[in-house]
């Protein structure tokens, strides 16, 4: 699958709510990071908790600072990593 | 699974422990999984622990081409060793003098099994998974490992399909040191990055 997002693309988390069986934590949605790496593609968790595995997408790595996430870090160096799948991703506005 | 509110043995009362139970007697009768492959399941995941994990981090500290291989493709480079990660692919993230990295899995409680075992109960607790993605550093503190402030420190939240493996720093002292001997230096903890490789006065 072609990937949107190349390592370095700044994006935006979508905020949005669907219920079932999310991978994307509450706690970084419409945050903005940066793509750290493309890790493969990979079955939509969201359709294969319902043994659905006709969904693949692009998982990638975003690299998001402490500060965006919770307003505040320990030290303003600090990141956090998290797996995001491609359509809960748009571009930084 | 244990629950606090139950007794440690009792007959299944609620409606899913029921359900359960029927299920697992249903795939013995009808000899789709029987009882000896369950138990052999368990063996093979018990037979598993951070012995692995450690003999993947010595032969980095000793080879740097294999280095770049299992940092570019852990899940290759683990079959190299002979060990097989299975279908999920495993990540490794490198400490250096300016990064220190620590795992953690918010949502649940992922963890490399196949390279460390059976995670530890404070892996799993509600307290590691919510602090250490928003106070790594007190945490870390509490672990008895201090960041220094020129370090950034580098939380991966495993949230989806790979697994996350800490390479951390080979400690000084260790030069001419064989694989086998590294590794005694190599923890459990130095692999989720709660704690460094020990020190070679530790062995």
């Amino acid at each position: 699958m072609s990937a949107r997002f190349a390592p370095g693309d700044r994006v935006r988390v979508r905020e949005w709510f669907p219920p079932g069986h999310v991978r994307t934590p509450y706690y970084v949605r419409g945050k903005r990071g940066e793509i750290e790496r493309i890790c493969g593609t990979f079955n939509n968790p969201e359709r294969l908790a319902y043994n659905r595995p006709d969904d693949p997408k692009v998982l990638y790595r975003v690299r998001f600072m402490q500060t965006e996430v919770w307003g505040r870090a320990e030290r303003s160096s600090d990141t956090i990593d998290i797996e995001i799948y491609e359509h809960w991703l748009e571009p930084e506005q | 699974m244990s629950h606090p509110h139950h007794p440690e043995h009792h007959l299944p009362s609620t409606y899913h422990e029921k359900l359960t139970a029927a299920v697992i007697e249903l795939l013995a009768e009808k000899k789709v999984l029987p009882p000896e492959k369950i138990r052999a399941a368990i063996d093979a995941m018990d037979a598993r622990g951070p012995n692995l994990g450690a003999k993947v981090v010595a032969r980095a500290w000793v080879d740097p081409e294999f280095k770049k291989r299992l940092l570019a493709d852990g899940s290759k480079a683990c079959a190299e060793l002979g060990i097989d990660v299975g279908s999920l692919k495993l990540l490794v993230v490198e400490n250096t003098p300016q990064a220190h990295n620590v795992i953690v899995c918010t949502l649940c409680s992922c963890y490399p099994k196949m390279l460390l075992g059976i995670p530890p109960a404070w892996y799993k607790s509600k307290s590691y998974r919510s602090r250490t993605a928003r106070e790594p550093r007190k945490v870390l503190h509490e672990f008895g490992l201090d960041v220094d402030d020129k370090v950034a420190v580098r939380v991966h939240d495993s949230t989806a399909d790979m697994r996350y493996l800490v390479l951390p720093i080979r400690p000084s002292g260790t030069e001419g040191w064989s694989e086998e001997k590294l590794a005694e230096l190599i923890t459990r903890d130095s692999m989720i990055g709660v704690a460094q490789a020990n020190e070679p006065t530790a062995v």
